[in-house]
């Protein structure tokens, strides 16, 4: 690029569209700060990015361990990103375990940036190396480089005057500095967020700094990588950005619905990884409206929600698999009592405590079936993370147009991935009204719209509106508790049957290809981005292949049947043993195909390819 | 609030759903006593919420011309939390039995006592299971013989009262179903109280557990077999108000008055002590080594958790003038970028 200042550095600039990279250490190594950093900068300066961070559930592991090894990966380019990367260009290892753990992944002929430091015997021992990794030819495939960041850290901080322990933890800042001389970055944004962020602490602030620059100029005149590269901007759509995980995109989502609603939300929660930071975020809104009860327990953080609802808020809650699991009964009650709730769960690796810090799509049938009796409500999905305000946004309309609760289904890996969100104009959002009922004419609480069939909204303080809702059947139109079984017949349809009426109220099906063909990949979820870099990827081959994404698993966008039709042959591909399959199985008589994954990780775009492969030309 | 008092009647508050408890059941007597304590409040029925679990004492709100939830077992805290956060100028009340509100809800009991939400819980102490037919229930005690216990329930007793100061209740009373002065005087008192407020109502169950209380607090016994606690009065009882209680050490025990022991020896009672040690103590007179305590426990003052909430609102609200600031704010919080 002619624009390009000219580098100071005699080793040769590359332009390449798109890096992914991998920081990882111990739990207090940084590695989140610094692949957040890294994330920030590179937004800043036009990348469009993608983010997985990886953790361990031990909020502190011992030192050095493997299973103490938290990650964090992110992928920048000039292109559309889509993804975090299946393989990362580089590793950042802050010690042996974070080596061992990654290694395998790393692109052959990759770079892998190690802190010399960290590999001593006992660290060594405690990956499980038999001998030094760095001294042998186990990395003979990958390209080294060998620093020991911990003394140079402490060398260039040697005069000031913080704790050695605190010059040790600016270590990340010097690999930081490393890598933003790697990739051609500035150091503006992290100098700015240092200073801000210590701005108590001067010392410590300017420690880091210097850290900071010291790593990037010791890259610079050390010649320490062959050469370098930079990353253009991407073509993104012209707007203002910031980078959201699913969990603030989602907390924002909710408030800002419900501000357009002019009601208040009130969240009842239960902390719960992956789902806490729904809790943490909205606790941090009561600007906005935002009430928040961190409740005794997973069921009574969902009845606190039917309780606020009934009183004419926006009752909320968030919770992820277990508490998914106790929510059932109450969830019954909402949609029986046909009032407004947003169920958010933030899927994880189950079943039972399963993989808590994992990601997994395995909640559908709990969601779409998981309630005693005959217990339909909607069911939405985020697609990623900044998806995730969209998908609220969603789940709040139609839970007070359609006065039944909806469950929002994310996962970890959205909920903590992160990515550029196009911040909207707020006054693009779609209205939302709640048409509370003040008008005692006429008034019986189970009179239906004849649209919608969503029944009145009274907020309890109405006058001459008194009336009784409960969980025991209703009579029709008065809401009397009724044992007719005429009229449990005739209620329990028309429950079915309002939730079906959202079916006319989806914008059209989005395909990524042509309409027919000889494959249709059908996903949900947080496998957005590799499904459809999969598949834009086989198209680019000349295969007939499309995807679609359903953003409603319940009910089921009115199109489907007649689009699935039109394919030859039909794939889902899914973290979990085929749970959208085997609803669209049954729903569409289809002999479609699963891709199954269990690992606690998204898929790779390379399994989806090779999916794809094989369902056109292989046995499938 | 600038609403006038509104005096109601009985019957305005009374629905038009048939009631369907057992006949004979002490529910009706608490019935009647609630809507006419209620009536007396000066409150429109519009603002009153009566919220209840499962069992035959969670119908309740369908006879009350108010508004109100049947909601699911054991879970009328929780619910009546979200209706409280959601419109504090609501009155609310929970109705549940001691299965609903000890055993399947305990938890969620304890923690609307800890929190100081400003509602009235109506426990309706019957010491058995009845909407599921005669098992024994979490007040049942050592002993009892019912469908599920034929050899003797082997399941110690709780005592909503010690339970509910243990939770740190500020408003903590006793009444009896068949006692409709008293029922009516104890509920008003509980909905003055700023905070959560629990009555332990004996109610008798005339299927499943006939007469439990009758031996204390039946027409025959309520003098002699139990005690009115007031605050500041000493502990005295009786029908011919001769006996008193009296703290030997750390115990309390049963002494006659006369022959050298005066009410100035005998213990005090002392509702509104920061410490609920008195109260403590009171909850744990038992009939028959004792007469049964009624009247108010415990009576303090603590800030209430809708109160609470609603001062941070005000606080995070001081700079956009007491209102929600635009959303535009809340979306370009942190580090954004333009693209051109």
């Amino acid at each position: 690029m002619s624009t390009e200042p000219p580098s100071p550095t005699s080793a040769p600039i590359e332009q390449v569209s798109s890096v992914v990279i991998r920081f990882a250490g111990d739990s207090g190594d940084g590695v989140q700060l610094t692949g957040n950093q890294f994330t920030k900068t590179s937004a800043l300066v036009g990348n469009d990015i993608s983010t997985l961070p990886d953790f361990p559930a031990e909020i502190r592991a011992p030192a050095g361990t493997l299973f103490g090894v938290s990650g964090f990966q992110l992928q920048f380019g000039a292109t559309e990103i889509r993804t975090p990367g299946d393989t990362p260009d580089v590793l950042v290892a802050f010690n042996p375990a974070a080596l061992k753990v990654n290694i395998d992944r790393l692109r052959k002929g990759g770079l892998v940036i190690v802190n010399t430091a960290a590999f001593s015997t006992r660290n060594l021992q405690k990956a499980g190396y038999e001998s030094n990794p760095l001294e042998d030819d186990t990395l003979s495939a990958w390209q080294l480089v060998k620093v020991d960041i911990t003394k140079m850290t402490r060398e260039a901080l040697k005069d000031a005057p913080i704790k050695t322990k605190d010059k040790d933890r600016a270590k990340n800042l010097f690999a930081l500095g490393m890598v933003y001389f790697l990739y051609d970055r500035p150091l503006d944004h992290t100098v700015n967020w240092l200073e801000g962020k210590f701005s108590k602490k001067p010392d410590i602030a300017a420690a880091n700094v210097k850290a900071l620059k010291t790593g990037y100029y010791y890259a610079e005149t050390a010649e320490v990588f062959r050469s370098t590269y930079s990353v253009p901007e991407a073509p993104i759509k012209a707007g203002t950005y910031r980078n959201v995980t699913g969990n603030l995109a989602t907390a924002m989502g909710l408030v800002a619905a419900a501000q357009v609603a002019d009601i208040n939300l009130f969240l009842g929660s239960y902390p719960i990884t992956p789902a806490s930071d729904l809790l943490h975020a909205l606790a941090n809104m009561r600007a906005h409206g935002v009430r928040t009860l961190q409740a005794e327990d997973e069921i009574a953080a969902v009845c606190s929600a039917i309780g606020a609802s009934y009183a004419g808020n926006l009752g909320v809650c968030s919770t992820s698999g277990p508490g998914l699991a106790l929510k059932g009964e109450a969830m019954g009650l909402a949609l029986m009592v046909e009032l407004p709730m947003v169920v958010v769960d933030v899927q994880r690796g189950g079943p039972s405590t399963g993989l808590p810090t994992k990601t997994e799509q395995s909640d559908l049938l709990i969601a779409l079936y998981g309630r005693n009796g005959e217990s339909p409500l909607p069911v939405i999905a985020a697609r990623s993370p900044a998806d995730c305000f969209d998908a609220a946004y969603e789940a709040v309309r139609i839970t007070i147009k359609y006065r039944t609760p909806v469950l929002l289904l994310t996962d970890g890996y959205l909920a903590n991935g992160s990515e550029p969100w196009r911040i909207p104009d707020p006054a693009s959002l779609p209205g939302i009204d709640p048409n509370f009922l003040t008008e005692p004419e006429g008034f019986q609480p189970y009179a239906r719209d004849p649209e919608t069939l969503a029944r009145p909204w009274v907020k309890p303080g109405t006058p001459h509106m008194e009336h009784r809702v409960g969980g025991l059947e209703k009579d029709d139109l008065t809401g009397n508790v009724s044992y007719d079984p005429v009229n449990h017949h005739k209620m329990c349809g028309l429950r079915r049957d309002k939730v079906l009426r959202i079916q006319n109220d989806m914008p059209p099906l989005e395909v990524v290809g042509e309409q027919s063909g000889d494959l249709l990949l059908i996903g949900w979820g947080g496998t957005h981005g590799a499904i459809t870099t999969a598949v834009e990827s086989a198209r680019a081959a000349g295969k007939s292949v499309s995807s679609v994404h359903l953003r409603h698993l319940h009910p089921l966008h009115p199109d489907l049947g007649d689009l699935i039709r039109r394919f030859d042959k039909v794939l889902v591909p899914e973290l979990n043993f085929g749970q959208l399959l085997k609803v669209l199985r049954a729903e569409y008589l289809v002999d479609a195909h699963g891709l199954h994954k269990m690992a606690g990780q998204p898929f790779t775009v390379t399994e989806l390819e090779q999916a794809i492969e094989a369902t056109l030309y292989g046995e499938a | 609030m600038s609403e006038e008092a509104v005096q109601l009647t009985r019957k305005d508050l009374t629905s038009d759903q048939e009631v369907r408890w057992c006949p004979g059941c002490g529910d009706y007597a608490i019935l009647k006593g609630v809507q006419n304590a209620l009536a007396g409040l000066g409150i429109p029925r519009e603002q009153m919420v009566v919220v209840s679990g499962i069992g035959c004492a969670a119908r309740f709100p369908y006879y009350m011309e108010t508004y109100g939830f049947h909601s699911i077992h054991g879970r009328s805290p929780a619910v009546a939390t979200g209706v409280k956060m959601a419109n504090p100028d609501l009155h609310v009340w929970l109705v549940g039995g001691d299965g609903d509100m000890m055993s399947i809800g305990g938890n969620h009991l304890i923690h609307i006592l800890r929190r100081n939400l400003d509602v009235t819980i109506l426990l309706f102490n019957n010491r058995i299971y009845g909407l599921t037919k005669g098992q024994f229930s979490p007040t049942s005690g050592l002993g009892v013989l019912t469908k599920s216990s034929p050899m003797g329930s082997i399941d110690p007793a709780f005592d909503p009262i010690g339970l509910a100061l243990g939770a740190g209740g500020t408003f903590v009373a006793r009444t009896v179903d068949l006692w409709g002065k008293h029922l009516e005087a104890t509920v008003a008192a509980a909905h003055a109280h700023k905070g959560t407020a629990l009555i332990e109502i004996l109610q008798n169950c005339i299927i499943f557990n006939d007469g439990t209380f009758d031996p204390a607090v039946g027409k025959k016994a309520r003098d002699e077999n139990s005690i009115e606690l007031v605050h500041g009065e000493p502990l005295v009882f009786g029908t011919d108000r001769n006996k008193g209680i009296r703290l030997n050490g750390t115990r309390l025990e049963v002494v006659e008055l006369g022959d050298g022991v005066s009410e100035d020896d005998l213990m005090r009672h002392d509702a509104h002590d920061d410490s609920a040690i008195v109260p403590h103590l009171m909850a744990t007179m038992q009939y028959p080594d004792f007469p049964v305590p009624t009247g108010i426990f415990r009576q303090v003052d603590r800030p209430t958790y809708e109160q609470s909430m609603e001062e941070q609102v005000h606080m995070a609200q001081l700079r956009s003038e007491g209102k929600k600031p635009d959303l535009g704010a809340l979306f370009n919080q942190g580090d954004t970028w333009v693209v051109s």
